[in-house]
Formats: C-alpha cells, structure tokens, sequence
C-alpha cells in the first residue's frame, strides 16, 4: 500500500466514525423562517415555538437530538433522502404529503388568513370570521363564492409548496393569478411593495411581520382552516421509520398531558395554538 | 426511479421552455445593443467615457446575476419613490425586472467581448479603407464591426449558453420559466431526481442545437 491509499483510506475511515457518531442522534430538520413556528435570532441561531418543542420531544423520548436546517422547498425530498429524521416545520398534515411520509399526531393548529395592504379594495371582505373546509356548511360556501368574485383577476402570493398554494390552486376561489415564493420573508416584501393584492399564509405569520416591520399590514376574509388547510401541524418521518413515529407520538402524549405544548406555545404565539 | 412522473411532466416542463427561450431572447437583443454601445465607448479616447463603460463592465461582471435580479427585483421594490413614479409600471413586473437583469449582465460580458475583438482588428485594415478614400464611420460600420462580430462569434456563443442558464435564475422572482415549473411540479410530488433529470436534458438539448449554429456561423463566416 503506498502513502496515497493509506491516507485516502484513513481518511475514508474517518469519515465513517463522523457518520456513527451523527446517526446516534435523532436529526430533526426544520426551516427557520417561518415565525413564530421557527426561524432564526440574530446571531443566527434557530429559535421558536418548534425548536422549543423539539427540545422538549427529544427529553420525552430520551435520545439525543440535532436541529438541521433545510429550505422550506425541499424539506420533504431531504426527510425521504435521509439528510435528517424527521420535520418540524410548521408542516400541515395533508393527505397529499401523507403519500410521501407519514405525520405523528398534530401537536399544534393554526388557522390561515388572506392579508393585505391597508386601504386595499380586498379589505373589510363581507364573510363569516372563520370558515372550516372539511365538510363546508352554507355559510362557508357563501363565503368562498364572495371571495372569488373578489379575487377574480388578483394576483395572490404565497410561499411555494405550501396548504395555501394548494387551497388556491385548487380552485375553490376561482381562478386568481399564484404567484409563489420561496420563502415567506419574500412574500412579506412583495406584498408590502403592492407587486400581490394579496398574500394567504398562517394569520399568524401576519401579524408577525407587521409588528416586526411597521408596515401596515392587515387581515382579511375569514380564517381558514379544514379540506386543504389539513389536520393540524405534525411531525414529519419517513413511512418506514415507525419506530420513530411511535416514539414521537409517545413523547407528544407526554407534553400534552404535562402541559409542556401549551406552555410552549403561548409563549411564541400569544395564544394556546396547542391540539 | 418514476418514470411516469418523468413522461407526464415532459410536456409540462416543454410548455415552460418557451418562457424560458422568451427570456433568453429579449436579453440577448437588448444585450446585444447595450453590449455594442459600450464597447464602444470603452474604445473612446476621453477618460471619463471610458472609465463609465469600465465601471458598469466592471460591476456587473463582478456580482453574481442572483445578486443583481434580487436588487432589481426586490431592493428597488422597497423604494417608495421609485413604487409611486412611472417606472413602476415595468418594474412591478416580475417578467421585465428578469429581461433588465439580465440584459444588463449580458451586456457587460458582451461589451468585454466585443472590445477585445475591436481590438484585435489590424490597424492595417482600416488604414488600407482610409488610403481608398472611404469615410471613418463607413470604415467602422462596414468592416470593424463585421470583423469584430466574426472575431467574437466564439467567445458569444459561450456567454448565449452562460445566459441560457443563467435565466433559471427567473424562477427566484416567481417566473414559471422551465426551472419554476419543474420546482412547481416537485413542490407537489416530492420528488426532486426525476423532475430534474428532465428539466436538465431539455437544457442540455438547448445548449447542443445553440452550440451547433455558433458552430455553423464561425464556418460560414470563415474565410
């Protein structure tokens, strides 16, 4: 064996001893742009109500956990990829993505909204505070049908890959032009530059841009929550990992019944968003 | 491997080409003509011309095209002035923020191109036209530019393939160009390899027919 073959070889070796070591180690991936679910403080270190969380689901579980970043797009090919083991990421559980991976049960909800601008036409929308999708009652009809005409022609923003695209594509509110994004943060500014009439994302991803920034930024329409909007937000793991699906939803029974979900999440959201 | 996935996006992913070669098209003309225009005033004699040509090669060669449309795209957007004059009837626009990005970048790496081939011309040529009688600006019109452009067409028809790539770059402002949509259709099939895999030999297919009619050009302009 000459000095190249031993040193490519030690190297290859080390290499494998690295890779034990991580893969002792529950990875959870998540996106870190998405407050108050997750993102990042200044110094860049992931911060919010699902880091938090994670945290504490890995206590329950008694393994050791390592939070990875991944963009929000290619969150699910990077689960079924194994770069990590699971997602927490504000991630909704859709039958749609329930074909790709399975989901623990919800560990919090959070309804979506349309936003605009102050003194927008869309503003002051005659519906009902809150319609649910799952099985929608009349007054729910009524409203998506004087959304549509609202939105007839507008330009709506959301980020890519996401229950909001999904809802308006679906056509439920008629054909309004989708302008997608890849993140929220991109979202935010398009709305704020008067580029989309409109943006839908969780209500509280709003409100949170509108304290942060100062831009006037409003809610309209009502909330939405069912049909295309799922089930609540889980945990994302790989469907043959059900060794870890049933650890998680141990763990989540556990902070549920100690009151850890609701603490948690007043804390980042004002609000018990906890299920 | 799906690769039902791979047939049924085929014709979607195809559709996307043609916003795709739009892109490629308009900035390339546009280009073309920025890219000429500072060439020449590269070659001007007075240094402030000169150094302007310089400065705006200089700049946007040396950032990155991603860099330049998020400015033109989303810094210029935060601009309340500028949202309130005239020109937000284009810059609101995400297709026209693309097509001055890249004109612009386009531009830059033409004019460098064009100015070394003006260069390269032998002072011969145009003295053997002067000798003839024939007036500087038919000189230049008639043979440096013809020359010059035969002398680039090399060098061009790399940066047409750079540009070819570098318009999948429109997708970061919400253009569905073939990289949008091959992004739109993994968003909801989750599966990124297959989806790719097409879209690449689509762009690989654009980059061998523009190869080959550079190819042809430079032959045909042989002498």
């Amino acid at each position: 064996m000459n000095i190249f073959k031993k040193i490519i070889f030690s190297a290859l070796l080390s290499l494998l001893v690295i890779g034990n070591v991580n893969a002792d180690k529950i990875r959870i991936g998540t996106e870190g742009a998405y407050p108050p679910w997750n993102s990042k403080d200044e110094s860049g270190k992931l911060i919010g109500f699902e880091v938090e969380l994670a945290w504490t689901l890995c206590r329950y579980i008694g393994e050791q956990c390592t939070i990875v970043e991944q963009d929000w797009d290619g969150m699910i090919p990077a689960l079924i990829m194994r770069k990590f083991d699971a997602i927490m990421a504000g991630m909704s559980i859709t039958a749609e993505r329930q074909k790709a991976i399975s989901f623990s049960q919800g560990y919090a909800d959070e309804v979506a909204s349309l936003a605009v601008m102050k003194g927008s036409s869309l503003e002051g929308l005659d519906t009902p505070a809150g319609i649910n999708l799952t099985k929608p009652n009349a007054a729910a009809k009524k409203a998506l049908k004087t959304l549509t005409a609202a939105l007839a022609g507008k330009t709506v923003c959301v980020q890519t890959a996401t229950i909001h695209q999904n809802f308006l594509d679906s056509g439920d509110v008629g054909k309004v032009n989708v302008r997608t994004y890849k993140t929220q943060d991109e979202v935010n500014l398009d709305l704020a530059s008067g580029r989309c009439d409109a943006a839908l994302a969780a209500a509280v991803a709003f409100s949170d841009y509108a304290e942060k920034s100062g831009k006037p930024v409003v809610l309209t329409g009502p909330t939405f929550s069912g049909g295309a909007f799922g089930n609540g937000v889980g945990v994302g793991i790989r469907k043959d990992d059900t060794e870890l699906l049933k650890k998680f939803n141990a763990a989540i029974n556990k902070a549920r019944k100690n009151g850890d979900i609701s603490r948690i999440a007043t804390k980042w959201f004002g609000f018990d968003a906890s299920m | 491997m799906d690769l039902g996935l791979m047939i049924s996006s085929f014709p979607k992913l195809l559709n996307a080409t043609v916003v795709t070669l739009k892109l490629l098209s308009v900035s390339l003309i546009v280009g073309l003509f920025i890219g000429l225009l500072f060439a020449i005033l590269r070659l001007n004699k007075n240094i402030f011309v000169n150094r302007f040509a310089y400065g705006y090669s200089y700049v946007f060669r040396g950032t990155p095209l991603l860099v330049q449309i998020f400015i033109i795209y989303f810094g210029l957007g935060q601009i309340e002035s500028l949202r309130s004059s005239f020109l937000w009837v284009i810059l609101k626009e995400p297709y026209w923020c693309a097509i001055i990005a890249f004109a612009l970048n386009t531009g830059a790496y033409t004019s460098e191109i064009l100015r070394s081939a003006f260069q390269t011309i032998k002072p011969g040529i145009i003295e053997a036209g002067k000798s003839l009688g024939i007036s500087t600006k038919i000189i230049f019109y008639k043979v440096q530019i013809p020359i010059a452009i035969r002398q680039s067409l090399p060098a061009y028809g790399n940066e047409i393939i750079l540009m070819l790539k570098g318009t999948s770059l429109a997708s970061t402002v919400t253009l569905m160009d073939l990289t949008g949509v091959a992004k739109y259709i993994i968003s909801t099939t989750f599966k990124p390899i297959e989806v790719f895999i097409v879209a690449g030999g689509i762009y690989l297919f654009m980059t061998f027919i523009i190869h080959n009619l550079i190819k042809f050009l430079e032959k045909k302009y042989q002498h």
